[in-house]
C-alpha cells in the first residue's frame, strides 16, 4: 500500500513539461506599447545583429586572398548561389534573385539555430510570424515574376490547364491547381517551416524536463539510468535538431526558388 | 486512480489521429525521393531538371503530413 502511495504521489508532480505557452512569454520591455519585446523577440533582434555584423565585418575587412574565416563565410554564399538559386534557375534567371535567396536562407537558419543555442532555447521561427513573413515574401515574389515574364493570363493558363489533359479531369484538375498557386505553396512553405521548429522545440525540451526530473527531483535511485538515457536523447536530439535547422532553411530556400521559376515561361 | 483500474491511459486521441495521419505523407516522401536519386542515378545530366520536380512533389506530399497537424488544433 505504501508503494501505491509513492508512486501516486510521484506520479502526481510529473516533469516540467513544456506547453503551447511557451512560445507565449510574458513582455519584457515596453509593456503595453506596440512595441512590446518578449524573450523570442530579443532572440530574433540578437540575431539579426550577429548577421549584420558577421557579414558587414566580414565584408569591410575582405583581402584577395581569403583567410580562414572569410573563406567559411564565401563557402557559404557560394554555396546558396551555385547549390540552391543558379542549379535550379540558372545563370541568367538566377542572378536578380541571389540576394533574396541568400537572406531567406541565412535568416532562416540562424533563428533555427538559436533552438539550440543555450540561453535562447527557442527557434525564433517557431511563432507562426515568422514564418507568415517569408512565406508572403514568396508569394508576392513568384507573382510578380509571373506578371513580368509571361503575363498573368498567360501563366495561369500554363498553371491551371497542364497540357494533354481530357476535358472531365480537367473539372478535378482546375480547381486543384488553382487552390495549389494561391493558398498550398505559401501556407506549406509556412506551415513547413513553423511545425518543424515547434516540434523540434518540445521534443529537446521534453528530453531535457525529464532529464531533470528523473536525475534531480525523483530520489528514487532506480529511476537514475532512465535520467541517464534521458541525458544522452537529449544530446542526440540537440545534435538532430542543428541538422533539421539546416535542412529546413535549405528546403525553404529551395523551394522558394522553384516557386520563382515555375513563374517564367518554359523553355523550348 | 484506485486499486481497480491500475493503469490508466491520459492525453489527447489527436496524438494518434497524427500518426495514422503521418503514414500516408510518410511512405510518399520516401517514394519521391528514391525514385529521385534513381532517376539521377540513371541520367546525372539532367540531376537540375529532375532535383526541381523532385522538391515541388515533395513539399505537395509534405503538406499532407502537415495539414494533420494543423487540423488538430483547428477541430480541438
Amino acid at each position: 500500500m505504501a508503494g501505491l502511495v509513492s508512486a501516486q504521489m510521484v506520479l502526481a508532480s510529473g516533469p516540467d513539461f513544456p506547453t503551447i505557452n511557451d512560445f507565449l512569454p510574458p513582455e519584457i520591455l515596453f509593456q503595453g506599447t506596440p512595441f512590446a519585446i518578449n524573450r523570442i523577440m530579443l532572440v530574433r533582434i540578437v540575431m539579426t545583429l550577429v548577421i549584420l555584423l558577421v557579414l558587414g565585418i566580414t565584408a569591410l575587412r575582405s583581402k584577395l586572398i581569403p583567410g580562414r574565416w572569410q573563406g567559411a563565410v564565401e563557402w557559404m554564399l557560394d554555396f546558396i548561389r551555385n547549390k540552391i538559386v543558379y542549379e535550379v534557375m540558372g545563370e541568367r534567371r538566377g542572378r536578380r534573385y541571389v540576394p533574396m535567396i541568400t537572406t531567406m536562407f541565412l535568416t532562416i537558419f540562424l533563428f533555427n539555430v538559436c533552438e539550440v543555442i543555450p540561453g535562447a532555447n527557442i527557434a525564433a521561427t517557431a511563432t507562426i510570424a515568422m514564418p507568415l513573413v517569408f512565406a508572403v515574401w514568396t508569394f508576392f515574389q513568384y507573382w510578380i515574376a509571373a506578371a513580368r515574364e509571361q503575363g498573368l493570363l498567360k501563366y495561369l493558363h500554363h498553371e491551371l490547364i497542364p497540357q494533354g489533359v481530357p476535358i472531365p479531369v480537367l473539372i478535378i484538375v482546375l480547381p486543384m491547381q488553382l487552390l495549389d498557386v494561391l493558398i498550398v505553396r505559401p501556407v506549406s512553405l509556412m506551415v513547413r517551416l513553423f511545425a518543424n521548429m515547434l516540434a523540434g522545440y518540445f521534443i529537446l525540451e521534453l528530453c531535457l524536463a525529464a532529464t531533470q526530473y528523473f536525475l534531480v527531483d525523483v530520489t528514487n535511485k532506480l529511476m537514475t539510468p532512465m535520467g541517464g538515457f534521458m541525458l544522452i536523447a537529449a544530446f542526440v536530439m540537440t545534435l538532430f535538431e542543428s541538422f533539421v535547422a539546416a535542412l529546413q532553411a535549405f528546403i525553404f530556400a529551395t523551394l522558394t526558388t522553384v516557386y520563382i521559376n515555375l513563374s517564367y515561361p518554359e523553355e523550348a | 486512480m484506485d486499486l481497480i483500474t491500475l493503469a490508466e491511459v491520459s492525453g489527447n486521441l489527436s496524438a494518434i489521429g497524427y500518426g495514422l495521419a503521418a503514414i500516408g505523407p510518410g511512405i510518399g516522401v520516401g517514394i519521391v525521393f528514391g525514385k529521385a536519386i534513381e532517376a539521377i542515378a540513371r541520367q546525372p545530366e539532367l540531376g537540375g531538371r529532375i532535383q526541381t520536380i523532385m522538391w515541388i512533389g515533395f513539399g505537395l506530399i509534405e503538406f499532407l503530413a502537415l495539414l494533420g497537424i494543423v487540423c488538430g488544433f483547428l477541430f480541438s
